[in-house]
């Protein structure tokens, strides 16, 4: 059936903003790597692939950052999963009780960064925090720390706060991944006399790869994008021991004023997101199964 | 047995405590705060810490800007992110397909690898320190979402209901108004919450674009009230009661909406 052309100016709106304000800054930025623009005035020139050499031989900062990033999204992408899916698989049967813990683990969704920033200061604070205190109410004094000044521990502290902060979305999602998975195949399988890693290993988890795969994945990007949290809780510090790539595009843009150069870690980080979402896209595939 | 309800008490705990944590602090004053930080207020609830913030602070200001923001950006994301979903679910061709890949690719993309060309377009348009620039930035942004969401439940409308009224010869504009929207309800219902939450709560661009104190959203103002009071957490609390009130009583009471909304980007993948 024929379809009147005026359906294409149903797209207009959106793609007139869509590309003034992310597709024309998003090619840019691919532009501007290549020069040494500050940022601020009109001048500026070519540098080749100078700013790409700096970052990926010369900036020990940046490398750092790199690390930081990675040991952050390992620990937020792992325990996050684990927790998330534990949960889920306790809370799974739609009983009072259930539907009611599932809304409380969901509710630091809904917080601002910010808020959640500041609750976690406090609670991490060497002299104030609850946690330093409870800690020595059991009497473990020495397991006290400096949570966010020590900068061998800091990034591991705001991993924690990242889960605090979305596991339950992650719990919501295996949930329903859960739920969707017939109950039958499990009655089959009591009858067969699986035991229950069994039962996980060749129904559950084939089944829940797909869930699974979305949770990772959007774990991971979430776990580039801690931007607020870092920017409010740490600001990279102590010793840019929390600093991430996000966090760091900021500071190289807005507080050294080197444009150019921000541009070019920004491009970097894109090529390692994309990379990193095709490692796992790859990887959680092979997993899948349908019966 | 036990042991999981053993679990599931104490991951209760730990999102409840710190919760009641925030409630209890904005209720304290700071000295006693310090003196006993985890105890009950002695003295009773100091509501002094809410009037000081409302006079120290420009809260109603920074809270009419957020409510500015976040019903535009969400009110006019939705209308041109379902005016895409339904042109790719009429086209339902390689134009559609490659119209949801074009829009679609900017989920892929973290906010913080095109800010800083973003900021000087923004400059040069004269829209920082503006509450349009940021509306329009935020539509830019959740765009590619919104359109991922709709497109998937549009698609699974019955074709033969649209291609029906075109015989009775409705155009575009009617079978979309009449049909596709009402029919979307739920999809629309869910991508509405998604957006609030993100809008409502966003910083990043606040960050970049506001610097003038009548544009400031909650997020930015928050983040600079640790600044100014530093350590005063009763103060740095109760602002954080007042930034995320609307969202936790709209969550109270829409709890089921938030869950789908929250979820439905990533489930619909």
């Amino acid at each position: 059936m024929k379809i009147s052309k005026t359906i294409y100016l149903f797209f207009l709106p959106g793609l007139f903003l869509y590309s003034i304000f992310f597709l024309y800054p998003t090619v840019s930025a691919l532009f501007y790597s290549f020069t040494d623009w500050d940022g601020l005035s009109d001048a500026y020139q070519f540098v080749g692939i100078g700013n790409y050499e700096r970052a990926l031989t010369g900036d020990s900062v940046f490398r750092k950052t790199v690390g930081n990033n990675l040991k952050f999204m390992l620990m937020v992408v792992i325990f996050q999963t684990l927790v998330a899916l534990a949960f889920a698989m306790i809370v799974l049967k739609n009983t009072k009780t259930n539907l009611f813990l599932r809304a409380l683990y969901f509710f630091p969704t809904i917080l601002s960064s910010v808020s959640v920033a500041f609750i976690w200061s406090f609670i991490y604070d060497p002299s104030l925090g609850i946690l330093n205190q409870i800690l020595e109410l059991l009497g473990l004094d020495f397991l006290q720390q400096n949570w966010l000044g020590n900068s061998d521990i800091a990034i591991y502290s705001l991993a924690i706060t990242q889960i605090w902060f979305h596991a339950g979305q992650m719990l919501i999602i295996f949930v329903a991944g859960l739920q969707a998975i017939p109950e039958d195949l499990y009655e089959v399988a009591k009858i067969e006399g699986a035991s229950k890693w069994q039962t996980f290993r060749k129904v559950t988890w084939p089944l829940l790869a797909p869930s699974a795969t979305i949770v990772i994945a959007y774990t991971t990007i979430q776990s580039f994008k801690a931007f607020d949290l870092v920017f409010a809780m740490t600001g990279g510090g102590p010793n840019n021991s929390t600093e991430i790539i996000a966090t760091y595009i900021f500071d190289v843009a807005f507080r050294s004023y080197n444009f150019g150069y921000a541009s070019s870690i920004s491009v970097l980080f894109m090529i390692i997101i994309a990379f990193i979402t095709f490692l796992q896209f790859k990887a959680l595939r092979s997993d899948r199964i349908s019966y | 047995m036990l042991f999981r309800k053993f679990s599931l008490a104490v991951y209760a705990l730990l999102i409840l405590i710190p919760l009641l944590m925030v409630a209890l602090t904005s209720v304290k004053s700071l000295q006693e705060t310090f003196r006993d930080p985890l105890g009950l207020p002695e003295d009773g609830f100091q509501w002094s810490n809410y009037s000081a913030i409302f006079q120290e602070q420009t809260m109603a200001g920074y809270f009419m800007n957020s409510t500015i923001v976040t019903l535009f950006s969400v009110f006019l994301t939705l209308f041109f992110a379902s005016m895409i979903a339904f042109g790719i679910s009429r086209l339902n061709n390689w134009m559609g397909n490659i119209l949801f890949g074009l829009f679609t690719l900017g989920m892929m993309v973290p906010a913080q690898v095109n800010m800083v060309p973003l900021y000087s377009l923004m400059l040069d348009l004269n829209l920082t320190n503006s509450l349009l620039g940021l509306i329009l930035v935020n539509i830019a942004v959740t765009l590619p979402i919104a359109v991922f969401i709709l497109t998937g439940f549009m698609k699974t409308l019955p074709k033969e209901l649209f291609e029906a009224s075109t015989i009775d010869g409705a155009g575009n504009w009617q079978i979309y108004t009449k049909l596709a929207l009402p029919l979307s309800l739920p999809s629309l219902s869910a991508t509405a919450i998604f957006l609030f939450v993100m809008h409502w709560n966003d910083l990043l661009y606040p960050l970049l674009f506001i610097t003038d104190n009548a544009y400031k959203t909650l997020p930015l103002a928050l983040l600079e009230f640790q600044g100014e009071y530093s350590t005063n957490y009763p103060m740095l609390f109760t602002g954080v009661i007042i930034a995320s009130a609307p969202m936790v009583i709209a969550y109270v009471f829409l709890q089921r909406f938030f869950v789908a909304g929250m979820t439905a980007g990533a489930l619909k993948g």
